[in-house]
């Protein structure tokens, strides 16, 4: 990859991105001392999130119990100190369950939201760049898959696609192309507009610079605030499908699958196998909203107005 | 509102085009639900059978439902049949797909109507109230419960309310339409069970429905009334600033009716049009609302016919929720441009 032609582009990459770091730290500690609660909102949204990731990176090492294990303890165990978050039907341990479910969810997440702010982003830069028919199929396509249900969407992929971590992953990433695709194109159009594209235009920059270097940066900022949003939300699709029993296969410990299960015991007043997995998905999702919503009023000053 | 002659014309322009642009919208939602359904790999035949039936039983299935055609032939017969508003046969039990569409359909309607009611309730009031005490303990405190309400599972939070209400306090059913004793037979005609036992004038019935609608219902409007309280603040906070408001205010009028007389009637716009963005999403939280409390509606009906590979049933339900979804997108858009005469130019 490192060839001569290639090294002044990078050169000038990781000026601009040193330069764009340091802007935005200058703002975050000017957003600090001037907007104290989102400042907060920011911070807790990002160690929740912090948190969770460090569960889903070495569940193993803080898990007392096997997560399949069917013999830790006594079945449906209310918690107990052995337990804290009790056992489920088939006597596993509900909180290594959580700590071992905490990767399923955030990879297929994860995977989910990054597969389509790749597949969005660029279909947003070209149909707004670009304009004419092509801007229009793709938009009128891109808002009609907007309108509809994202779930039932997601729905019929997984359906059809069957069980697994790469289909579900698949049939979650989906839905959220539009989201992209319709932020993107929408701000193209209007830094198309401004004087520098302008001027970069007038002293010849070929189009695809003129699109990577100066459309492109100011694009990202605002994908940001979106692609915590849209992780917020994966999380909720993730686990809506789990639950309806379309989600993963049986050995993998999944937080939706969970609720499911434990669903079919609280007519008889087992009330922690539905607690703690529901708790966990919400606490997830409320995680990348903070963030996003702190990065949003921070990024944006102009809506701190309000 | 209308008050020429020529705005009743523009009016009719708007609606007309508008009328039209649905076409290409719900064109592609159905070509999508084709492309998912029939493209995509997995086929129905081999799904339905099972991986171990012999290759002849296999095709001659799929002779019989025209899955052997090639895949455009059959997307133009698929266009065709629902052009004519037929939706096939269900590949498992002897009846149309239509027919237990139809019998669900009321049922998923009567839960998202008392739904988005109880969004409303609760969403709009306190958004403006947020709104009228800005930065201040209780407006956070608002907006903090309407960010956690957004970020709840639609399902989890039936789930605590049934356990809450139907298992601790024993105070509501947590599972169906109606109660043991209470048969649907004696007073059902159009469906949806609160209008049929008022019409049949069975009050007993009609508190039996009620109570057994509160909990699904309330469980929509908690989840969703975050995003109104979220849009009806932000718009509120806009229209707070307006010089009509200072005017009302300069003019001695209490500032109770300052907020919810002059300010939330204007800010109440935008909060129309949400209310049909949010209409899918409210579709979607129905279908997990039906899951959790055994509703026997049109998302229960789905889940139920995905486990027994029903294609023509999942490929009914969808495109059913894609009719829905652009017939409400309509609606809402005529009504907005009734009411803002801006929206027609």
């Amino acid at each position: 990859m490192a060839s001569p032609e290639t090294k002044p582009a990078t050169a000038g990459a990781r000026y601009s991105a040193a330069g764009a770091v340091a802007r935005l730290l200058g703002r975050f500690s000017s957003a600090r001392r001037k907007y104290g609660l989102e400042w907060w909102i920011l911070i807790a949204g990002a160690a929740v999130i912090l948190f969770s990731i460090y569960l889903a990176a070495f569940p193993a090492t803080i898990a007392r119990y096997d997560p399949l294990d069917q013999e830790a303890g006594p079945q449906m165990s209310a918690p107990s100190r052995a337990h804290p978050m009790g056992t489920d039907n088939l006597s596993r341990d509900v909180l290594s369950r959580m700590i071992h479910g905490s990767r399923t969810i955030l990879g297929v997440a994860f995977a989910a939201a990054i597969l389509s702010s790749l597949i969005g982003i660029p279909l947003g830069l070209l149909s707004g760049f670009v304009g004419g028919a092509l801007d229009r199929v793709l938009s009128l396509v891109m808002d009609s898959i907007y309108s509809f249900p994202g779930l039932i969407l997601a729905i019929a992929f997984a359906a059809m696609l069957g069980p697994g971590v790469v289909n579900i992953t698949l049939s979650v990433a989906v839905i959220y192309i539009p989201t992209y695709f319709r932020l993107v194109r929408g701000q193209t159009l209007s830094i198309k507009e401004e004087l520098y594209v302008e001027a970069a235009r007038a002293i010849g920059a070929p189009r695809r610079t003129i699109l990577g270097r100066y459309i492109f940066p100011n694009v990202i900022a605002t994908v940001v605030v979106v692609f915590s949003l849209n992780i917020a939300d994966a999380i909720m699709t993730e686990a809506a499908l789990s639950y309806i029993g379309l989600g993963l296969p049986a050995g993998i410990p999944d937080w939706g699958m969970d609720l499911s299960m434990g669903k079919k015991f609280l007519p008889s007043g087992v009330w922690w196998m539905i607690t703690f997995p529901g708790a966990m998905i919400s606490l997830l999702a409320l995680g990348f909203t903070m963030l996003g919503e702190g990065l949003s009023e921070i990024l944006n000053p102009r809506l701190l107005e309000k | 509102m209308l008050r020429r002659p020529d705005e009743l014309k523009n009016l009719l322009r708007y609606a007309l085009t508008r009328i039209l642009l649905t076409i290409p919208m719900l064109w592609v939602l159905l070509t999508l639900v084709f492309v998912v359904l029939r493209v995509m790999p997995g086929d129905p035949v081999s799904a339905m059978i099972g991986g171990h039936a012999p290759e002849r039983v296999i095709e001659e299935q799929k002779e019989k439902l025209g899955l052997n055609r090639p895949i455009l032939v059959q997307y133009f017969a698929y266009l065709g049949d629902l052009a004519r508003l037929d939706l096939g046969n269900s590949m498992i039990y002897n009846q149309k797909v239509s027919q237990p569409l139809l019998e669900k359909l009321p049922a998923t309607l009567e839960l998202t109507i008392v739904g988005m009611g109880f969004t409303m309730l609760i969403g709009i009031p306190l958004g403006a109230y947020a709104a009228s005490r800005r930065r201040t303990g209780r407006d956070f405190g608002i907006r903090l419960f309407g960010n956690v309400a957004y970020c709840i599972p639609v399902f989890w939070m039936g789930l605590m309310l049934q356990l809450v209400f139907g298992i601790w306090l024993n105070l509501l059913p947590i599972a169906g339409r109606t109660g043991p004793r209470v048969y649907a037979s004696e007073f059902q005609k159009t469906g949806f069970y609160l209008l049929d036992t008022l019409i049949a004038g069975q009050w007993a019935s009609f508190g039996d429905v009620a109570v057994h609608l509160l909990l699904p219902s309330l469980t929509l409007g908690i989840v969703l009334s975050g995003i109104f309280i979220r849009l009806t603040r932000a718009n509120m906070l806009d229209t707070l600033k307006a010089d009509y408001v200072l005017a009302a205010r300069a003019r001695g009028i209490p500032e109770r009716r300052v907020v919810y007389g002059h300010a939330l009637k204007n800010a109440f716009i935008p909060v129309l049009t949400m209310l049909g963005l949010q209409f899918a999403a409210l579709l979607a939280g129905a279908i997990l609302t039906e899951t959790t409390f055994s509703w026997p509606g049109m998302g229960r009906l789905l889940v139920e016919r995905i486990y027994l590979r029903d294609y023509p049933t999942i490929q009914g339900v969808i495109v059913m929720f894609a009719f829905f979804v652009s017939i409400v997108s309509l609606i809402v858009d005529l009504t907005y441009a009734v009411i803002d005469p801006r929206v027609r130019y």
